[in-house]
């Protein structure tokens, strides 16, 4: 088991370093020379001459890698062409609003995804399944910027009930715990949980399906089991495969709010990449984008030790 | 294995009589067909995207307005207008004409990375899985080093370092597809390889290329089609969002998802015209995803 652990660990180095050769390579597929990503292109040919050298950048390939990776490690990503600053600054502020957005998502997502899933899976093949199912596809099949608008539409413009824009009150962008704080949390949070909502659906429901076909729910049906018996005998069967989900979607949405972030510009890393892109700021693009592709590469780690470790009937070798 | 060598003649016999012979039992593709005709919401869906497709094929003949050509005079009419029954976006350019001639790049952009990933990741997965050994180690795990990369990231990555384009946006896409498909692939080929009819198809003498062709193919490529089908509704929802960002088509070329991102600013002054072009990626994407599931339960694939 620790071995198994350890293992699991210990495997994942190599797939971080090539996560993050990926992310090194994004600068060099980009068109044109990458120094353009270091000095603006007014810059006079000395001066490019100088930082080429002082970057490395006349090295050869894996020399490079190897300077950009130490650099990296420290926390180093380099600086923001559009404003100069370190991309970490800029990024560690939007990291804790995406991940805010995140999790109050997936955890909404999960919830419902689960009363659906559950309820589908016990009842397979009435009208309460066929509706959650339903559900479940049309949450996996809309595109979430347009239901992002839609919102905005049904409970801003018409409704006026809720903020259409930002985080916090005249564009603030850092958190509070107070009520116009989380007013401005409650469509983001709507819109981005219904992919995890659909997905969780999805898998609870297949399950409870095939918990509840088994031999011991009929034993457990016989011995005189109360229906809230059988219940927490289902749940604990079901959880950890339906939380294994639900961690993964949690990556899948840090990664994959930027269409939302850019709807109700939410100052997160969606919004971030979305003005890098426009900016073409390359280091900020890729800075943010190693960041986010690490934290899934950590999350799948950690999802699948604490599944091994929850889960007994898992034995990996 | 007869196909590897010359048929003999009680076996060209045998396919004559064959031939002739009334059908007696039903084969697998009758028997998927005879499924899919009672299963009514996959006909529905089907029917749906053929009518779609018909009508952004013919949007030339059916388009009533050109869907370049703008007025400062009508922009921003609402649905239902005289003239202009879905109304007018931004630049005062029919919203009914831009939607038909839309579809032709949205549907484009939705199934092409699909297609090319499925070519790409079935040549990939099931060389990985039919040859095994070392070559499925290099495959495989450059395979999980894309798979480390939550999708929309992924795709929003390489667009964003190689710039808009379409091009480049059928290039990030088709990347995004290939490990999936490559993963499932080389499952399902695994499974296959294990069966007796490989080995005996071995034994007889035949090569791994004709027993790939010949045994192989013929079983995976079923479920690995599946697969990809339903990857379409994600690649017309990821498409469309490169294009909302401003990553895939470039105006004035007019896309579904582009349109959503031009017309978001007017959202307050016509919010129902606005959304309309994110209703279309909704409809073809939940089809798409519907008609994928009734293709798997008709074809009876696991998974």
């Amino acid at each position: 088991m620790i071995l198994y652990l350890a293992r699991r660990i210990v495997y994942a180095i190599p797939i971080a370093l090539a996560v993050g050769f990926v992310c090194f390579m994004l600068v060099q597929i980009a068109p044109g020379d990458p120094i353009n990503a270091i000095v603006p292109p007014d810059a006079p040919a000395d001066v490019v001459e100088q930082v080429r050298r002082d970057y490395g950048l006349d090295k050869p390939l894996p020399v490079q890698f190897g300077l950009w990776l130490s650099k990296v490690v420290v926390g180093d990503l380099g600086r923001s062409l559009a404003t100069g600053r370190p991309v970490w600054a800029d990024l560690r502020s939007a990291i804790g609003n995406t991940l805010m957005l995140a999790f109050c998502a997936s955890g909404l997502g999960f919830v419902l995804g689960c009363i659906l899933g559950g309820l589908a899976g016990t009842f397979r093949g009435s009208a309460i399944d066929r509706g959650a199912t339903g559900i479940a596809v049309a949450g996996v099949s809309v595109p979430h910027y347009w239901l992002g608008m839609v919102m905005v539409v049904i409970f801003s413009v018409q409704l006026n009930w809720l903020p259409a824009m930002g985080a916090g009150p005249g564009g603030s962008s850092d958190w509070g715990w107070d009520w116009e704080h989380i007013k401005h949390l409650v469509l983001p949070t709507i819109t981005l949980s219904v992919i995890p909502m659909g997905i969780v659906t999805r898998t609870v429901r297949g399950i409870v399906a095939e918990i509840m076909n088994q031999e011991f729910i009929t034993a457990l049906r016989g011995k005189g089991m109360t229906r809230s018996g059988i219940f927490l005998h289902v749940v604990k069967n079901a959880a950890p495969n339906a939380l294994a989900v639900m961690g993964l979607q949690l990556g899948y949405l840090m990664g994959g709010s930027i269409l939302v972030e850019t709807v109700f510009s939410w100052p997160g890393t969606g919004l971030l990449l979305n003005s890098a892109i426009f900016q073409r700021d390359l280091p900020v693009l890729q800075g943010t984008i190693l960041v986010l592709a690490m934290f899934f590469v950590a999350l799948n780690l950690l999802v699948d030790l604490v599944q091994t470790t929850l889960d007994p009937r898992i034995k990996r070798a | 294995m007869s196909t590897a060598t010359t048929p003999t003649a009680a076996e060209a016999e045998l396919a004559v009589q064959a031939r002739q012979a009334p059908v007696r039992s039903q084969g697998y593709w009758a028997g998927v067909f005879k499924r899919l005709r009672r299963d009514p919401v996959t006909i529905a869906c089907a029917a749906i995207l053929l009518l779609m497709l018909l009508a952004i094929v013919f949007a030339p003949l059916l388009a009533p307005h050109d869907p370049y050509q703008g007025s400062m005079i009508r922009r921003l009419r609402a649905i239902g207008t005289p003239n202009y029954l879905l109304g007018t976006d931004e630049l005062g350019r029919d919203i009914l004409t831009r939607l038909l001639y839309g579809g032709r790049l949205s549907w484009f952009m939705g199934i092409v990375p699909v297609a090319f990933a499925f070519v790409i990741g079935t040549t990939l997965g099931v060389t990985a899985g039919f040859m095994g050994g070392r070559v499925n180690m290099a495959i495989m795990r450059v395979t999980d080093v894309f798979y480390a990369f939550p999708s929309v990231l992924l795709a929003v990555a390489i667009s964003g370092a190689l710039g808009a384009g379409i091009f480049n946006a059928i290039l990030s896409l088709t990347l995004v597809f290939v490990p999936q498909i490559i993963r499932v692939a080389e499952s399902v080929t695994q499974g296959v390889r294990s069966l007796d009819f490989v080995d005996a198809a071995r034994a007889s003498g035949a090569s791994g290329f004709t027993i790939v062709r010949v045994h192989v193919l013929g079983n995976v490529l079923g479920p690995i089609f599946v697969y990809a089908t339903g990857l379409i509704s994600v690649c017309m929802i990821l498409s469309s969002g490169l294009s909302f960002l401003g990553l895939g088509t470039k105006p004035p070329e007019p896309e579904w998802g582009l349109m959503l991102n031009t017309l978001r600013t007017a959202i307050y002054v016509q919010p129902w015209v606005a959304v309309l072009p994110g209703a279309c990626i909704f409809v073809t994407s939940i089809c798409f995803n519907l008609l994928s599931d009734g293709l798997r339960q008709a074809m009876d694939v696991k998974g």
